[in-house]
């Protein structure tokens, strides 16, 4: 079994680039192909292939037993999800929205989360939640939320959020292989949907072999001593932009992608954070008690005396609002990142 | 029995209803050809059209007054124009004006109107329990107000859905649930997801009584929902009703509906509620003509609608911090400050806030 080359660079040369969408179905069907345990359940995941390209493909390979479209009901198939993943199974169950988590909360936050830990070990719960997240294309309050710090704040399932391709197909094989519950959050702005255009940057050189992205490893996707930018999913595209133009102005920002969420490799950021001495968080869900305050948190814990100054980009805790001039202004863009970066760099 | 005037106001709203949504369609796709991308043009992000759905909106909303609530779903446009919502700020709101309905920030399956009592949710039967809440409240208010619950077949499965029916059943709650059924849950027929093909049965495990309507004839609508509608209002308790639709647009603009066959598409277009509805006023001695001018009546409508929203403001940047709290906490900004006063001042939206 192949594992992640640490040269990123290396492992996506390749002549084969892929959409983040055909990236993720690719590793879920060598999953399916491996393991006949492996099952996916959701909505629309079976003719329709998944409302933003999930499932693409799946349900002429493997047929309707293992590519199951499922009633609307959250609770009983995500709930059942856990079940079959208690009995040893690994199923992949996919919420159409994250938005819609709402209605099967108590399945996730206290069966999926916490049996494992309940049962004192004696019980594992290996499935994969794919979740579709994130705004930008006008759906309002409802339908473009990201609700990172949602699912990271509670103990016991882990939090996957790839921003490439390369990523998406290794992290996962991961999620698939893992042992306990992981929270897959795919942001529909990067997996290539003809109807809903990604930037440039999620589509990558992907491998065709299998190969793994341990959790709790970030990626330096761009290195630089200014000013150290931490940020996930949508974001990182928008970071690496304005650390473009920065770049021309003399300012050199250092990008980080998180990757994963839980477990958080804290370790990359403080190293960074070290080396600058300035930090700047961005994330696409709410500002208030979640991801940008506990990445800030862990570097004052971690590295307090090197920071001089701290600041953070996220939803400005409002919910999701529907008119373009409205969610432009709660969603920081290209130009607010640079500045932020600029604003800390003075 | 329906009266002949009863008959063609509902054709009033159902031809309103039609020509409203094919003109969204055109609206719509304003900057999303010759590729078509969702977050470009004057409407941005999910249109879901209710072509072929308007009897039901039209035959329920008949027997309902101001102060009735209304919960749709993401499907709302025909039960909004049915229910008496304001078409013009309902417009705005889609166009994501500030004069919208909701000041631009709920958009198409969001929409609110506390003038006619008629609110929304995109989530699937998430708009069932606030119905039995509304419903709760005529009970203890003393009052002979009614709620009426919209949704669609596939929602019938959701857990909001169920518990909703047998707290109104226990109670006795003046609630109607309305089934819309067209087939299919975006791309999921019925019969995959849902073990009864008939949704009215679900009403027998609550001890409540459940019709299904197999025609979307708007008079058969009428008649079921005039008795539901009177039960309720005579504190008999909740009814749940079913009727069958068509989709006519697919789930959303833009769903291609590669997974449906071509026949059902074609049957689904066939069967003209509409057209079923002028059948019956011409043999009510309605003439041509009469219904000439009720279509025009109602174009001439969509069309004001449709121009005013067009020319309304964009709403400033600003306002997205605006009604997060109906009563903002002295210090709610968390944006470094930069938050703008959000205490509500009276403003040319005519809102009531």
């Amino acid at each position: 079994m192949a594992t992640e080359s640490r040269d990123y660079t290396e492992a996506t040369e390749t002549d084969r680039e892929l959409t983040m969408s055909r990236a993720m179905v690719e590793a879920i069907a060598w999953e399916m192909r491996e393991n006949e345990e492996v099952f996916y359940m959701g909505e629309d995941v079976a003719d329709y292939g998944g409302i933003f390209s999930s499932t693409t493909g799946l349900l002429d390979e493997f047929g309707r037993d293992r590519v199951m479209d499922v009633p609307i009901s959250e609770t009983a198939y995500l709930g059942a999800a856990v079940g079959a993943a208690q009995a040893g199974m690994r199923p992949i169950a996919e919420l159409m929205f994250v938005d819609f988590f709402g209605v099967a909360m108590d399945q996730l936050y206290n069966n999926m989360a916490k049996n494992t830990y309940m049962s004192g070990g004696s019980f594992s719960v290996p499935m994969v939640l794919t979740t579709a997240v994130g705004g930008t294309y006008n759906d309002a309050g409802q339908h473009s939320q990201t609700l990172y710090g949602t699912f990271a704040h509670l103990p016991g399932m882990k939090v996957v959020v790839p921003s490439t391709a390369y990523d998406a197909k290794g992290l996962m094989h991961s999620a698939i292989r893992d042992d306990d519950p992981v929270v897959y959050m795919f942001h529909k702005r990067l997996m290539g949907l003809g109807w809903m255009p990604s930037p440039s940057g999620p589509k990558t050189g992907v491998p065709k072999d299998d190969y793994t992205i341990p959790f709790g490893e970030a990626d330096v996707k761009r290195p630089g001593d200014d000013v150290t930018v931490v940020t996930l999913g949508l974001h990182v595209h928008r970071a690496m932009e304005a650390a473009e133009q920065l770049d021309d102005d003399g300012i050199d920002a250092e990008v980080i992608d998180l990757r994963t969420l839980v477990p958080l490799d804290t370790e990359t950021v403080l190293d960074s954070v070290r080396k600058t001495g300035k930090l700047l968080v961005v994330d696409e869900d709410y500002q208030s008690f979640g991801v940008t305050g506990e990445i800030i948190a862990r570097a004052a814990e971690g590295a307090l005396d090197d920071l001089s100054a701290v600041k953070r980009l996220a939803i400005p805790d409002v919910p999701i609002p529907y008119a373009r001039s409205l969610e432009d202004e709660v969603n920081p863009g290209t130009e607010d990142i640079a500045a932020a970066v600029r604003e800390l760099h003075e | 029995m329906v009266s002949v005037t009863d008959l063609q106001t509902m054709y009033e709203q159902m031809v309103t209803a039609r020509h409203y949504e094919e003109r969204l369609v055109d609206e719509y796709l304003v900057g999303k050809q010759p590729a078509f991308d969702i977050s470009a043009g004057p409407i941005p992000g999910e249109l879901h059209l209710a072509a072929g759905h308007e009897a039901s909106g039209a035959g329920v909303c008949m027997h309902l007054r101001d102060d009735d609530t209304v919960t749709a779903p993401h499907r709302p446009h025909h039960i909004a124009i049915a229910k008496g919502v304001d078409l013009k700020r309902m417009t705005a709101e889609i166009f994501g004006r500030k004069t919208g309905l909701c000041r631009g920030k709920g958009g198409h399956m969001h929409l609110f109107d506390p003038d006619v009592n008629f609110a929304c949710s995109g989530i699937i039967a998430q708009g069932c329990p606030p119905a039995v809440g509304a419903a709760m409240a005529a009970k203890k208010r003393n009052t002979d107000s009614v709620a009426v619950a919209f949704l669609g077949e596939g929602a019938i499965d959701q857990g909001g859905f169920l518990e909703s029916l047998n707290l109104a059943a226990v109670h006795d709650l003046p609630v109607v649930f309305v089934v819309e059924d067209n087939d299919w849950a975006i791309s999921m027929p019925k019969d995959r997801v849902t073990d009864v093909q008939n949704g009215a049965q679900r009403a027998a495990g609550f001890d409540l009584p459940g019709v299904r309507i197999d025609s979307d004839d708007a008079t058969a609508v009428y008649e079921a929902a005039g008795e539901a509608v009177m039960r309720a209002r005579d504190g008999n308790g909740p009814t749940l009703i079913e009727v069958q639709v068509h989709r006519r647009m697919g789930h959303f603009m833009g769903d291609a509906e590669a997974y449906r066959p071509e026949a059902d598409i074609d049957r689904a277009k066939q069967r003209d509620s509409i057209e079923r509805l002028a059948e019956d006023l011409r043999s009510h001695g309605v003439t041509d003509d009469e219904l000439d001018e009720i279509r025009e009546r109602a174009h001439e409508r969509v069309e004001e609608a449709i121009s005013w929203a067009k020319e309304q403001p964009e709403p400033d940047p600003e306002e997205a911090y605006e009604n997060v709290f109906t009563n903002p906490p002295a210090q709610a900004a968390t944006d470094g400050g930069s938050a703008t006063d959000a205490s509500g001042d009276a403003d040319e939206t005519g809102g009531d806030n």
